[in-house]
């Protein structure tokens, strides 16, 4: 019952490349230097080429000595004589459309035809290709430049191959849609036809290949129809969960439902006795929430055997360690410290009470959002074939290369003794950034010998997520009698472990707005002990500060009796880069260009009927710069219509434009979706959420209009995974105020009582 | 031994007849075009036809589906390959993100073409609701389902 797609590659060559390059020299993914890896011609020839970029000679020299006779599929491009053209996208697909997007710009480079173009997903082999993961919005800004030189190396190869053929200079002939012609003559060489004698050349180094301009570009910038469409609406196998391998059970894991856990018994002899089960056992774990956790495996012949014993299995925790958090006692102990100081201060800068002191109007206010959960589609899941020290594994994840490392941990085997294929993920959201789920079917997998696909529930997976950290800001502000913002005071709450440093994505960064736009300034902190793990979720801090942050900003536009969009542009300032030489930082030029263009677009300004109100926000995250207006309505009994959002952007150049329309609009659906309802509480250290009927992710009922708006900047690209969703919270709820007179400063809005 | 007309296809399967139809598609037939995401009726990713009726395969058990016409994502298109003017027009207007809830999507908007040929947004938002896109995916979904239905709208008139 083998499938035919996701394909198994048998990946000989990763050995040979990790092998023969030591840990200095296989630093490919840096940018500095660049060199061209010629892996081998394929057999019956052709051409295949890998790039690594920042990787030296010596192992490029010694990689194609050895694999100069082998079939590698480990290369971004592959041409055949028979004219077809394959190119590997490196990186996971998890609804980012990177599968699309990567693939696109060598194409763009190569001048390949496009729709004949067909795309594969790479295997994991960092020696080559570099980065291989998805997170931080970071894939196209990491990857532009090796994508580039790839197609671009490749179509000069074929160039030169037609140019000698010909007999002519290389300089008299161009390409076109996957073909070289010689412009005197006229004359055409298919890519294909030229594949074998383009192999036998040098690659060529970097400085003798020509990147195009962006005015040369037929391809980047368009409308693309993701790669996997046909196969996603003809139901073929695609996904992790999709994934059979030959003799595979079926397993499930039960772990403590307050982090933290252990097992003190559990009825396994009648799990084990229960129809389908084939083995029930307790995997003591290493302890490590990222890792193993301690929980009870049942494997079975089949995934409803599995589910149905989980329903059966009782098991008694030892809790003697385990988490006690508890959402409702976080609300009480932060209520009661906001009028306090905070316990350290972080940032002092300027002189604040001056500020407070000469003030003409000062704002207070105390702002709470909640622990939220990724919760994408696909539940997480993994398959894992552990045989004679060895393993190999089939999983949606969005960091394959240090999923193979906890793997190796959390078994006590080299790396070099895993194989990893990635598969399409059904949503990421930040969530398999951790690949807890990969090393449990790691383990399951070697105690039964055998094959296992783990699956979990959905319970499971709202059970055990690493959460985005709820938070409170109690914020005081001031304005002077210019009616200029003067003073910024913010006691933050949050949460830690260690009660040393706030747990993963709950702290405020350096540098977060308006500190560096603000002479008088001041940020103290204060701990809550917390032990349920927390991690990145889609604009990991951003999704959160942008909602308190740029709320409270419009209070004080409203408190200054100024406009907003007045306001704000009066905040960002003349055009500079606020840390300059960073082109990937905040630019206030291309803020108030998207705050402007967002303005105009949306009819800011123009009068709307009663009821109705518009609201701005401005965030930059992920070198993404954005703002969006919402417009809404709201009746008497708080029910909420969101009728439009208009997204302006300034990402640098797009890649492709559909998908990065794509990204938006999900981002706007994702923002409105987790603002209105969606809230993880806990108690006793259990979630007390277990499914969609409590933590409603929206239908398609409340979606509004959404225009998406970008400026194409020259600056270098970057991805739109993330920085759009930021500004939907703070816009909808200025725009709330302006419609209702509400202010709202407690997210869920269900939790003021708001309804869709 | 519980037999199961799927895609026109007669089977006969050694399997545990309570067993939800999701599974038993998944695990037994290999069709796995048909998606897990709850378990429990709230998502929709599940959604298959029985009698050309939506229903959601977590939570009926196959027994039901015995002497019923099964239809899965894997078989809307016709037999010749020919795709359902809703898978193209998914693919037309580059409807998927990460493209795990569209199968589900796609089964929900096709029962509703079979019973409103010219849905209106409300009938959209009415028939759609449950299937949920944790991606955010509507405003393309709500443009293809009119664009389908526009598209066999024409077609009918040409006959
Ligand atoms: S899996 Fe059936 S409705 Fe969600
Ligand atoms: S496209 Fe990802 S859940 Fe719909």
């Amino acid at each position: 019952m083998k499938i035919n797609q996701p394909r198994i590659f048998a990946n000989p060559a990763s050995a040979h490349l990790v092998a023969t390059s030591d840990a200095t020299n296989t630093v490919c993914g840096q940018i500095n230097r660049r060199t061209f890896l010629k892996i081998a011609g394929i057999s019956g020839g052709g051409l295949v080429l890998g790039v690594c970029l920042g990787g030296p000679s010596r192992a490029v020299a010694s990689a194609s000595n050895i694999l100069a006779s082998d079939f590698a599929p480990n290369a971004f491009i592959q041409i055949s004589p028979d004219g077809s053209i394959v190119i590997y996208s490196k990186g996971p697909e998890i609804g980012q459309g990177i599968k699309t997007a990567m693939p696109m710009i060598v194409a763009e480079e190569l001048d390949a035809d496009w729709s004949q173009v067909r795309v594969e997903q790479a295997p994991i082999n960092t020696a080559v290709y570099g980065r291989q993961s998805a997170g931080g919005s970071r894939s196209i800004a990491m990857s532009w430049d090796q994508l580039r030189y790839a197609g671009a190396a490749a179509r000069s190869m074929l160039l030169t191959a037609a140019a000698e053929r010909w007999g002519v200079a290389a300089s008299e002939c161009t390409t076109r849609l996957s073909t070289v012609i010689h412009t005197g003559s006229g004359r055409r060489l298919k890519y294909g036809e030229l594949a074998e004698d383009a192999a036998a050349l040098p690659v060529p180094g970097e400085t003798s290949v020509t990147l195009k301009q962006r005015k040369e570009y037929r391809l980047l910038g368009t409308r693309v129809g993701g790669v996997d469409n046909r196969a996603i609406v003809t139901g073929q196998a695609l996904f992790g969960i999709d994934q059979v391998v030959p003799g595979m059970l079926y397993a499930v894991y039960e772990k403590c439902p307050a982090t933290g856990g252990s097992v003190a018994s559990a009825n396994l002899d009648q799990i084990r006795a229960l129809d389908g089960v084939r083995d029930a056992f307790v995997l003591a774990g290493n302890g490590l929430t990222t890792e193993l956790m301690p929980g009870v495996a049942i494997v079975a012949t089949s995934t409803w055997a599995a589910f149905a014993a989980k329903q059966q299995l009782r098991v008694s925790w030892d809790e003697s360690d385990a988490a006690t958090d508890s959402w409702s006692d976080a609300i009480a102990q932060a209520t009661a410290l906001a009028t306090k100081p905070g316990k350290e201060t972080l940032v002092e800068q300027g002189n604040v009470d001056d500020a407070f002191e000469h003030a003409a109007h000062t704002v207070e206010a105390f702002y709470t959002y909640p622990f939220v959960s990724h919760a994408p589609l696909e539940p997480q899941n993994c398959t894992a074939w552990y045989q004679d020290g060895a393993i190999e594994i089939w999983a949606p994840t969005q960091t394959p290369d240090s999923g193979i490392e906890l793997v190796a941990h959390t078994l006590g085997i080299e790396t070099d003794r895993i194989t990893l294929h990635q598969l399409r993920a059904g949503g990421g959201f930040g969530r398999r950034l951790m690949n807890d789920y990969m090393c449990e079917a790691a383990a399951i997998s070697r105690h039964v010998g055998a094959p296992v696909k783990l699956q979990w529930t959905r319970e499971d997976d709202m059970a055990h997520d690493f959460y985005r950290p709820g938070g409170f800001h109690s914020l005081k502000a001031a304005v002077d009698s210019s009616g200029k913002l003067s003073g910024w005071q913010n006691h933050f709450i949050t949460f830690s472990a260690d009660g040393q440093i706030p747990t993963s994505r709950g702290d405020i960064p350096d540098g977060e707005f308006p500190a560096p736009l603000l002479a008088n300034y001041r940020l103290t902190q204060t701990l809550l002990p917390w032990k349920t793990p927390t991690g990145p979720w889609r604009a990991p801090r951003s999704n959160a500060l942008a909602f308190v942050e740029q709320s409270f900003l419009h209070e004080l536009a409203i408190a200054a009796g100024r406009d907003h969009l007045e306001f704000l542009l009066e905040v960002m300032g003349e055009p500079r880069w606020l840390q300059p030489g960073d082109d990937r930082s905040l630019n206030t030029g291309r803020a108030a260009a998207v705050i402007k263009l967002a303005a105009e677009k949306s009819g800011w300004g123009r009068p709307l009927p009663a009821g109705r109100g518009r609201g701005l926000a401005f965030y930059f995250c992920h070198a993404g710069h954005f703002a969006e207006v919402a417009e809404v309505s709201v009746d008497p009994n708080k029910k909420l219509t969101v009728h439009r959002v208009t997204v302006a952007g300034d990402i640098g150049p797009i890649v492709n434009l559909s998908g990065a329309e794509n990204q938006c609009e999900g981002a706007v659906i994702d923002g409105l979706s987790t603002m209105l309802g969606l809230e993880i509480t806990l108690e006793q250290g259990r979630v007390q959420e277990s499914n969609f009927g409590q933590y409603p992710i929206l239908g398609i009922a409340a979606t509004p209009h959404i225009d998406v708006h970008f400026i194409q900047s020259d600056f270098p690209p970057t991805g739109l995974g993330e920085p759009a969703l930021p500004p939907l919270a703070p816009a909808v709820c200025n725009a709330i105020f302006a419609a209702s007179g509400h202010r709202a400063r407690t997210l869920p809005l269900s939790r003021e009582g708001f309804r869709t | 031994m519980l037999n199961l007309t799927v895609n026109g296809i007669a089977h006969s399967i050694d399997v545990d007849a309570s067993t939800p139809l999701l599974w038993v598609l998944r695990d037994d037939l290999g069709l796995v075009g048909t998606k897990f995401g709850c378990g429990k009726s709230f998502c929709g990713a599940c959604t298959v036809h029985l009698n050309g009726k939506p229903v959601r395969s977590c939570s009926v058990p196959a027994r039901s589906g015995v002497g019923q016409a099964i239809t899965t994502i894997e078989g809307l298109a016709s037999k010749n390959g020919t795709l359902h003017p809703l898978q193209e027009a998914w693919i037309e207007h580059d409807v998927p993100q990460c493209g795990y809830c569209q199968a589900g999507q796609i089964m929900s908007a096709a029962a509703l073409l079979e019973r409103n040929p010219v849905p209106s947004d409300a009938d959209i938002d009415d028939a759609m609701q449950d299937n949920l896109c944790r991606c955010g995916t509507y405003v393309r979904i709500r443009k293809a389902i009119h664009s389908a239905a526009a598209k066999i709208a024409n077609k009918g008139d040409q006959v």
